[in-house]
């Protein structure tokens, strides 16, 4: 029988959720990692109970933690199990090494001037497809690193920060490569995005990049509108069939893209607000989409104190209000843009966390919602995994 | 004349590194910031860039360091250590800095 395996990266430690394939009762493991804020844990989906995990720290910086075993025990990288061991068993990892390459180069500061690039920490980590000792790493301030050796050495693919690095700008929430889209038809190929320089696409397994944003617009955030780079994209997906067509929640507006990225058109359509934080895909119907409408960059909540995710069948444009299960009054919490996340499993299941520590989960698309825990700490983020 | 020196680390730099209390550790004369800081990265590798950056080795900002009631955490790398933390007598503390309300 089929297991589900939910991530849950918080503020302060991961927690790891599971149930079988009902999806109704659920077992909660955590805090791992407690007191840490635990930015992103992600299962190899070339070997699922390798799972990785950005351990950071405002006072101690990062680390990269890493299971062999779904989650019960983890190391750092680089550690054997014998060296752990006794009463001088120490960890001998060096997993938080992530030092750009080459002249650190500048980009653009708050104030219009020019800032050297910081690490600060890892956003998100996006195993191989089909390697568990390859790993990408999307870290603030932006920039994308690689390990082919399970997390004990990272090296910067330092092409992406030539793509006009010196133009990017960092958010309200910093400067982070935020997400990263494996193709799964080309090996070479991977999208990703940055908060606030836009989507990036290489063809070439990371050497060169190229922003594709042409066809986003931001009014309100840039006095170019339609400026090549400097876009504050918040989220990107992908559907696993159809690699070329990407949906994107922007600061304000929900994207799509037919063509890798080329060119965008916006698919808004009736939702009650354009701004949001994830967007993602339903597993088996490749136009079917999800976002959580946010009342504006303002006020970081639902409209009207009502959550309320969005479908569309459409692939954009005609959405509809998913509301059984969820709060309809007085909820002022925010999803942040790596907290959202489907199974694989026949009816689809939908998973999401909110910064107030709820975990919602629909067994049914979206239909209807269940709590599968209500009092964590602010969700960072969720990813799910698919156990046959 | 080489010296144990006890460091004592913040809680979540002992869990990282898995060990209970004070480390102990022995540093060539003369012991300073810099030593004693190498010697436990040299100890504890897993340790390394969570008290100072890589690279450049510079102490994090939300990070400190003090000893016999002294502040040392904007002296130069190449401060000695007080006799007292060189003879083991007082601890050299590292120190998760007050942050937040």
């Amino acid at each position: 029988m089929s297991k589900i395996r939910v991530l849950v990266g918080t503020k302060k430690g991961a927690f790891i959720l599971t149930s079988d394939g009902k999806r109704k009762d659920w077992k909660v493991s955590g805090p791992h990692f407690a007191g840490w804020e635990m930015y992103h844990l992600k299962g190899s989906p070339a070997e699922p109970n390798r799972i990785y995990a950005s351990q950071t720290s405002g006072w101690f910086g990062q680390v990269i933690q890493r299971s062999n075993d779904g989650g019960k025990t983890w190391e750092t990288p680089g550690s054997r199990p014998e060296e752990l061991a006794g009463p001088d068993g120490a960890p001998k990892g060096e997993s938080n090494k992530f030092v750009y390459e080459g002249k650190v180069g500048t980009h653009k500061w708050y104030d219009g001037t020019q800032h050297p690039w910081e690490f600060k920490r890892v956003w998100h980590l996006e195993p191989s497809l089909t390697d568990p000792d390859t790993v990408y790493a999307g870290v603030e301030d932006a920039a994308i690193f690689k390990t082919t050796d399970g997390g004990k050495t990272w090296k910067e693919l330092s092409g992406l920060r030539s793509a006009k690095g010196h133009l990017w700008q960092p958010g309200a929430g910093g400067m982070a490569v935020h997400t990263i889209l494996l193709d799964p038809k080309n090996a070479n190929r991977i999208f990703i995005a940055i908060s606030a320089a836009g989507a990036f696409r290489t063809d070439d397994g990371g050497k060169t990049w190229k922003p594709v944003n042409r066809g986003l617009k931001s009014q309100y955030e840039l006095p170019d509108p339609d400026v090549e780079v400097g876009h504050c994209v918040h989220r990107i997906a992908m559907h696993p069939s159809r690699p070329e067509v990407l949906f994107m929640q922007k600061h304000w507006d929900v994207l799509r893209t037919d063509n890798a990225g080329e060119q965008w058109r916006e698919v808004s359509g009736n939702l009650p607000t354009d701004f949001g934080f994830p967007i993602d895909v339903h597993a088996h119907e490749p136009e079917t989409i999800y976002v959580v409408p946010i009342k504006s960059d303002s006020e970081h909540f639902p409209p009207d104190g009502k959550l309320r995710v969005y479908r569309s069948k459409t692939g954009g444009n005609e959405w509809e209000a998913l509301t059984k299960g969820l709060p309809q009054k007085d909820c002022y919490v925010n999803v942040l843009r790596d907290a959202m996340a489907v199974d694989s499993l026949e009816p689809c299941g939908v998973y999401f966390g909110t910064t107030g520590g709820q975990v919602y989960a629909s067994a049914n698309s979206g239909d209807a919602w269940n709590p599968i825990v209500r009092d964590l700490p602010t969700v960072l983020s969720v990813e799910v995994q698919t156990l046959r | 004349m080489n010296g144990m020196i006890r460091i004592v680390l913040p809680y979540h730099l002992r869990t990282l590194a898995r060990v209970d209390s004070e480390v102990q550790l022995e540093v060539a004369s003369p012991a300073t910031l810099r030593s004693v800081l190498d010697a436990l990265e040299a100890r504890y590798p897993v340790l390394r860039g969570t008290i100072r950056d890589h690279g450049t080795l510079k102490r994090r900002p939300f990070v400190r360091f003090f000893a016999c009631k002294e502040d040392l955490s904007l002296e130069s790398p190449e401060t000695r250590l007080p006799d007292e933390v060189v003879n083991g007598v007082e601890p050299f503390l590292i120190v998760g800095a007050m942050a937040g309300g």
